[in-house]
Order: C-alpha cells, then structure tokens, then sequence
C-alpha cells in the first residue's frame, strides 16, 4: 500500500473490493505465464528426478518400478553394465568439446570485436557478416559444411588436391573430426560473443586509455591491463553461457560425424536422447544421466562463476 | 600526428584481417549458392569454382519434384509454428513482465527472482519429464508440442520487464490520474512505448522456434514427412541425399534465404538486443 496516488478514501463503502481488486491485478497478469512456466518448467524438473530413482518404461507404465539409487550406481560404478560404458565415453566425448570449444569461443570473438571496435572502413559490413551464421538453424549450417568437409569433390579437400596436397580426413579421422566439430561450432555461434564483447568494449572508460598513453604503455599494454580487465562483466557472461551451450552440444556431432569415428564424438546429450525414446528406451537411466549432467554443469558454473568474479576485482 | 598516424595503421590493420576473415565466413555460403546452380558435370568437374560455367536450376527444380524432399512445406510448416509460438509468448510473456515491473506488490521482487533463478537448472533434466508429459497430453507428433511449452521461457519476459522498468514513472501516473486501470495502462500507455522492445523479444522467440532442432527431431520423428519442420527436414535430406550436392546446396540457399532477408532488415535490433544481455 504504498501507492499513494491509488489510495482510495476512507470509509468509503467499497474499499473492501478495491483492496481485494488491487490484490488480484497483478495475479491476473501472472497467472498465464506463471501456469505455463509451471507446466512446461518446474513440474518437469521435479518429474525427471523422480524419473531417476525408477526403472521407469514409457509405453507400458503398469510395469514401471522403483529402483531408488540403482540408476545411478548403473552409470556411474557399475563396470560390467552397458550404461556405464555410454555414461562415461559420453562424458568425456563431452568434456573434450568443452574444454576445447570454450577457449576458442572467448577468443576469437574477443579479438574480433576489439578489431571492430577500432572502427576500421565498413567496421559495421563485418559485423553484419560475421554474426550473420547465428541466426541460421543448425540444419543449414550442417547442410552446407558438410560438403566443405567431405572427401570427395567436398571444397577444401578438392582445393587441397588442387594445390598438389593430399586430403585431410575431415569427418572420418581423429583428431579432423573434432577438428571439423569446433571449426563449424566458432563459425555458426562466435557472433552472440563477439556481440557482447563489442558492447563491452563501447563501455570501456576512455580516460584510462589517455592515462595508460601518458604512462607510456604500447597498445598490447593497454589491451592487456586496461582492455580486458574492464570486460570482467561481460566475461562473466559470455563465460558461463559459453561453457554452459557446449555442455548441451548436440547438433554438430549428431549431424556432422554422426558419433563418429568409433564413437568418439558421441557426445553425452547423443546418449541421453538415445535412451530417452525410441525402442531402446531406458528413460530412468536417462533421466539419471541428464540430472547427473546438470548436477556437473552447475557445479563447474559456480566453481567458474567464482573464479571469475574474484579475476574480476 | 604521430598519435593520429599509429591509429590510421591499426584501422588499417584491423581493415586487412576483418576483411580476410568475413571473407573465409561467406565463403562457404557462396559456395553453396553457386553448387546449387551448377549443373551436375560442372559441380563434379569444378568442385572448388565460385561461379557456376552455365547457370541452372536443374537443383532446385530436382527439390521440388522429389516427394520425400517437400521444402516449402517445411518452411510453411516453420513458419506456422514459429509465428504461433511467438504471438502467444509476446502476450504471455509482456502480461507478466508488465506485473513484475510496473504493478507494486508484495514479495514481487522475491518471485521474480525464484523465476529467474530456474535458469540455472540445465533443460536437460526436463527432456524426458517432457516427453512423458507430451505422450500423456496427447500431443506428442503434434504442433502443439512445438507451441507451447516453449511459451514459459524465462529470457523473453526478462528482457521485457527490463524495458517496462526504464518506463518513467511520471507517465504511468499520468495514466492513472486519466483514471486508466492497471490493463488500460498496460494497452494505452506501455505497449506504445515498448515496440522495440517487443520487436527484440519476438525476433528471438521466432528465430528459437525456426532454428529449434532436438525436440522437435523427438516428438515429430513418427509423424509424415509433410508435417516436419525446416530442420526436422533438412537433416532427413543431409543423410539421405548424401552426395547430391547440387540437391543439398539448393535445399539450404532454400532454406536460409528467408531468415538472411529478416536477418538484413533487423539486424541492428537483433545486435542490440544480443548486446543487451551483456550488460546487467
């Protein structure tokens, strides 16, 4: 009640249903968003862990059981179960494309948008340009790279040959097929970055810039010390997310090398939506191995949440 | 001078390797612009060319003549989707960014939070529970399922509300004063001011829907091939045409010139908004 412009006067015999008015307003507002966002946000979280703890069958529920812990002993200890093997092959193959795509994903696009935002001739053509892949859907992207990788008669290796060098073995070939995941990976997504860095560096105090000038400090001197110091908050963004979208990574691999060579691109999301439907659904072990995942991914955002703030100071 | 000089050689240097780089991130779109015109001896004889010998739309006339590979269909099916989805979000989501902004009440601020803060539980979890609950709604193969779960997203709604929050106060008042309720308010005086802001949030909300590629390969993939979606299809076409080039270069120059066009035209709002969620 401390809105005093909508105040109504006293005794006046309808306060009552004002006030019960003015309590119900802003429920009207919420209730459709905040029943969806219940449905489709909150309702499943709590589904899915319950999920875990069963040996949990889809199509025929009568015979769906509880198994408490067993899921994840499954996954996680189990040796001799099947479950084990994709759990933890998966997990790696993940953990590979994270610890490899996040540097790159910060990188690159860093160094991109410092390069824009010295305003060179048609800074703005290039930014157009480069952002433009994000916006194109994971299909489009994979349809015209594939072609960009294969061997024969695909465009790099038909120049390769061109120029009297032998092919690569793009999507067929360790370490090529990681190789062509993280290329096609910073091609289509480095813009968001590259977006957030630019805006960043808008911000950056410009004064810092004459006094590291005065103090006599060369360009790399003031990128090192002034520049990207003072993109902490945008780090601690673009840091998080980064590593967060390459935990769900899904797309490349599934498209680009299906799994591929032997399995080692079968990242763990392949395995989650392996087992989450079709004929071989294990949708407890699934489940168990989607909260373990998330568990791991908000248990390294917190670890770099705080790494990063602390840089930051 | 010598300050302006060493700035002329870093814009000059900065020229040199921006347009070295954009120009390695075109390229493979142009090549495939120019695969998919090329007549099939061409694309076999001069694989690395950037200009097709005779122009032909051989490809293309290919893609719309094969039933397995109906494009348009496909993007028509998108587009119903992605438009649905994000007119409903636009008003779901602007009522209840509108009540954790403008409105005054108790614990809006805690609830906005605890909101906010689901965020951080990865969707992964949710994938199962959902595809359960699709099954059991009787929505699964449906559109419906493309729809509508999406409509509690979290992102949309915070960037609106932190546009309804910049809405000076004074206007606002004035409006009550005019003896506007909380939804006149909301349609006079609110939704005039935050057409930027609804331009943002729906552009994203649409290119999430258009672009979306895992749920709807799950709960479309029993379903026709006349009702997938863009990307749904797209990948049908890149494991079953596999060495088609000239089919597959069409199906995406196809498929990508629509969003390239939107892209053109909001690509300032588009960058904006991105750059937005940077700075808190």
């Amino acid at each position: 009640m401390n809105d005093s412009s909508l105040t109504v006067p006293a005794k006046r015999p309808s306060q009552f249903v004002q006030k019960l008015k003015k309590g119900l307003t802003p429920l009207v507002f919420l209730i459709p968003y905040l029943t969806i966002f219940s449905i489709f946000f909150i309702i499943p979280f709590i589904y899915g862990i319950v999920i875990s703890f069963f040996d949990w069958n889809l199509f025929y529920p009568e015979q769906t059981t509880f198994v408490g812990f067993n899921n994840y002993y499954r996954i996680w200890f189990d040796t001799s179960s099947i479950f084990y093997t994709y759990f933890w092959s998966g997990l790696k193959n993940t953990l590979i494309f994270v610890i490899c795509s996040v540097p790159l994903l910060i990188s690159v696009p860093l160094f991109l948008a410092i390069l824009i935002d010295l305003e060179p001739r048609g800074f703005r053509v290039f930014r157009t340009i480069l952002f433009m892949p994000t916006v194109l859907s994971i299909s489009a992207v994979i349809l015209v790279w594939k072609w960009q990788f294969y061997n024969n008669g695909g465009f790099i290796n038909s120049l390769l040959t061109k120029l009297g060098m032998a092919e690569i073995p793009f999507l067929i070939q360790q370490p090529w097929a990681w190789i062509s995941i993280l290329i096609v990976t910073i091609w289509w997504t480095m813009g968001t970055n590259m977006v957030i860095f630019g805006a960043g560096l808008k911000n950056v105090d410009k004064s810092l810039y004459e006094a590291a000038a005065i103090d006599g400090a060369n360009y790399f001197q003031t990128l090192r010390f002034i520049t990207i110091p003072s993109l902490a908050p945008q780090m601690f963004i673009v840091g998080i997310t980064t590593m967060l979208a390459s935990f769900n990574v899904y797309g490349q691999p599934d498209l680009l090398t299906n799994g591929g060579p032997n399995f080692t691109t079968t990242v763990l999301m392949m395995r989650i939506r392996g087992l989450a439907f079709g004929a071989n659904a294990r949708a407890g072990i699934a489940t168990a191995m989607a909260v373990s995942m998330g568990i791991i991914m908000i248990v390294l955002s917190v670890i770099q949440a705080r790494y990063l703030r602390k840089r930051g100071e | 001078m010598a300050i302006k000089s060493v700035t002329k050689v870093r814009k000059r240097i900065s020229f040199a390797i921006l347009s070295f780089v954009s120009f390695l991130w075109i390229i493979p779109l142009i090549w495939g612009l120019a695969t998919s015109l090329k007549t099939d001896n061409d694309i076999a004889m001069n694989p690395t060319s950037l200009i097709p010998k005779t122009f032909t739309l051989e490809s293309y006339r290919d893609l719309f003549t094969k039933i397995d590979t109906p494009v348009m269909r496909w993007m028509f099916n998108s587009f119903i989707i992605a438009v649905s989805h994000t007119l409903l979000y636009l008003i779901v989501a602007s009522l209840a960014a509108y009540a954790f902004s403008v409105l005054k009440w108790k614990n809006k601020e805690r609830l906005f939070w605890l909101v906010l803060s689901t965020t951080m539980i990865p969707a992964v979890i949710n994938l199962v529970p959902l595809i359960t609950m699709m099954i059991d709604f009787n929505w699964f193969g449906s559109w419906l399922s493309l729809i509508i779960p999406g409509l509690g997203g979290v992102f949309g709604m915070f960037l609106l509300r932190q546009f309804f929050l910049g809405i000076p106060s004074e206007l606002i008042d004035s409006g009550k004063i005019d003896g506007l309720g909380a939804f006149g308010i909301f349609t006079r005086i609110v939704l005039p001011l935050a057409k930027s802001a609804f331009l943002v949030t729906g552009l994203f909300a649409f290119l999430g829907s258009w672009n979306d590629y895992l749920w709807p390969l799950i709960v479309m993939s029993s379903e026709n091939v006349t009702m997938q979606t863009l990307p749904v299809g797209l990948s049908k076409i890149a494991s079953t045409y596999n060495y088609d080039y000239g089919l597959s270069m069409a199906a995406a120059i196809l498929s990508i010139i629509p969003v390239v066009i939107v892209y053109a035209f909001t690509q300032d709002k588009i960058i904006e908004g991105v750059s937005r969620t940077g700075i808190k």
